[in-house]
């Protein structure tokens, strides 16, 4: 097997053998060749997820936790065994750490609901990032409604960086929550979790990740890292839409209230008074997205077969070629440019507003996002509405950076801002 | 050329691109006794609208703001088409203006508003087309909450 490096110097650096497997890239769009480069919004799905969803409804489908019939106790088998694999997946000590819930926004929102709302008093304190993502604000601002607690925000640097002096600068023994980003969707940035962990916990902390765009695209160890939640979504992962991820320290899990109450998530119900299962059962109210944890963890054995080791030096080589071939381009500038980055590349054209740029490319067959990506508060600190994004995964090679660069220039010939390079 | 390619040029024709470049009437106005504010948060497209009415006539219209060039465009296009026209006209137009975009148009001069109809071909940017539009509504009735195009 190819080391690292031998990828790093080999022309196969930016292309690995798995467009075959995602059978939407064959086909085309507006009638060309179709170049996905929207995947920080979500991902493909490959067959084997595909056939994983399928297969469940075909011969596994039962509800869970429920029946004494085989076709139940096969599926709760299955979910369970989709738990276990997060569990590995993730470093997690125990698979009762791992709650199902429907992606990122749902899981942090739970935290907010149930930690947040038992824990946090007036004058408390959360602090997160500037670059984070609308679903790791709003869902504090809302408990700081409902608390009195305090929101606090990191700044960033001109690069996108979260520089570690401003962040500790906010740190105090008020701080009792730290919610940050892994990855920012917006610009690519990698933020020093670990550290920012470990500066958290000196003032009694609690941190919680949002690896919404981690996951797919680094080794995630939510031990090494050390943070009390870790939060991300199947879609983002090559699974499907509807299942993602809530990871919480036990003790944490063990003294949470509920939030949503129904069945799965009781001991027993009288009409005076019910009792709670155990998490992670008593934070999955109601019948699961069984197919979806089960598709999940196909996802999942689909990524560690083709092994991070080899995803991460892709998409490593695929966002420095794009990099650089995006730089040659005469009126672009790259918003965000942090020196630990993830395949996330963010720009302007000059006189071309990114939607109209996005409706351009489109018609090339070039899918990016354009827009504020969900992150208003930092496209604001940036001065910028928006940007157009590209976002990298591991079906993605030269072929499609060359197909972005060249209806870049399209649209530039189109709005007559075409310069010579 | 393809199909697709007719599209783009259907959608950006000359008359847009100068629109987007030179926005007319693109200025505020502090004697304006009507304004509105408008925003599409998906897009991050942002303008005001000034009014100035007479006798129920549109005597002068101004915008400013920042968009895309087919927001920028269209409020531009709009302030030309609407100045010297009655309340009425205006709100009549708004509504044939909107159904040329997405609708069956009613049979009318759209005069040079009608370069915007390439926007038909492209759902996802008929709200930049008809942002400007919905705040000048808001102008008309004295609503000062943003305007928008959800």
């Amino acid at each position: 097997m190819n080391t690292v490096a031998d990828l790093r110097h080999t022309a196969s650096a930016t292309r690995l053998p798995v467009a075959d497997d995602f059978p939407i890239l064959a086909r085309p769009v507006h009638g060309r060749r179709l170049a996905y480069l929207d995947n920080g919004a979500t991902t493909q799905k490959p067959n084997a997820v595909i056939e994983a969803e399928a297969r469940f409804y075909r011969e596994s489908n039962a509800n869970i936790h429920r029946g004494v019939h085989w076709l139940s106790q096969h599926a709760t088998e299955l979910y369970d065994d989709a738990r276990a694999t997060v569990q590995r997946f993730i470093g997690a000590a125990r698979a009762d750490e791992i709650v199902f819930t429907r992606g990122t926004t749902e899981a942090i929102n739970l935290v907010a609901n149930t930690w947040g709302r038992k824990q946090l008093t007036a004058g408390d304190e959360i602090l997160i990032t500037t670059l984070e993502h609308h679903s790791n604000i709003v869902p504090w601002q809302m408990l700081c409604e409902q608390t009195g607690a305090v929101l606090k925000v990191a700044p960033v640097n001109e690069i996108g960086e979260v520089e570690l002096a401003g962040f500790d600068a906010l740190l105090s023994p008020r701080t009792r929550l730290v919610a940050i980003t892994h990855i920012s969707n917006a610009l690519g940035t990698i933020n020093p979790v670990a550290e920012m962990v470990e500066h958290a916990h000196a003032v009694g902390a609690v941190v919680l990740v949002d690896g919404a765009q981690a996951v797919a695209h680094q080794a995630v160890d939510v031990q090494a890292l050390g943070c009390d939640f870790y939060a991300f979504s199947g879609h983002k992962l090559y699974g499907p839409t509807g299942i993602g991820v809530l990871y919480g320290r036990a003790e944490l899990l063990a003294a949470m209230p509920p939030w949503q109450g129904g069945g799965d998530m009781i001991r027993t119900v009288s009409f005076e008074r019910s009792t709670y299962a155990e998490a992670p059962q008593r934070f999955e109210a109601g019948t699961p997205n069984i197919a979806g944890a089960v598709a999940l963890a196909a996802a999942i054995d689909y990524v560690q077969a083709l092994g991070m080791k080899r995803i991460v030096a892709h998409e490593h080589a695929l966002l420095e070629h794009a990099t650089a071939a995006l730089r040659a381009i005469p009126g672009l500038r790259m918003v965000g440019t942090a020196a630990n980055k993830a395949g996330i590349l963010s720009f302007m054209i000059e006189h071309i507003h990114p939607h109209d740029l996005g409706t351009i490319l489109d018609s090339e067959g070039v899918a990016i996002r354009a827009g504020h990506h969900c992150a208003m508060p930092l496209m604001t600190r940036f001065g910028i509405p928006g940007t157009a994004r590209a976002s990298l995964a591991i079906y993605n090679d030269e072929t499609d950076i060359a197909a972005l660069v060249t209806a870049i220039e399209k649209a530039q010939a189109l709005f007559g801002t075409r310069k010579k390079a | 050329m393809s199909a697709m390619d007719g599209n783009l040029r259907e959608l950006y024709q000359e008359v847009i691109f100068d629109h987007n470049r030179q926005p007319r009437n693109f200025h505020e106005m502090p004697e304006a006794d009507h304004h509105a504010d408008g925003h599409n948060p998906l897009c991050g497209d942002q303008l005001t609208v000034y009014l100035r009415i007479n006798n129920d006539v549109i005597e002068d219209v101004s915008f400013v703001g920042h968009g895309c060039a087919i927001s920028t465009a269209s409020a531009s296009l709009m302030t030309e088409a609407v100045k010297g026209k009655t309340v009425a006209e205006v709100e009549a137009l708004f509504k044939d203006f909107h159904a040329l975009l997405t609708d069956t148009p009613p049979e009318r001069d759209f005069g040079k508003l009608a370069v915007l109809t390439g926007v038909r071909e492209f759902p996802a940017r008929v709200k930049c087309a008809t942002l400007a539009w919905h705040t000048l509504h808001n102008a008309l009735i004295g609503d000062h909450s943003p305007a928008h195009t959800e």
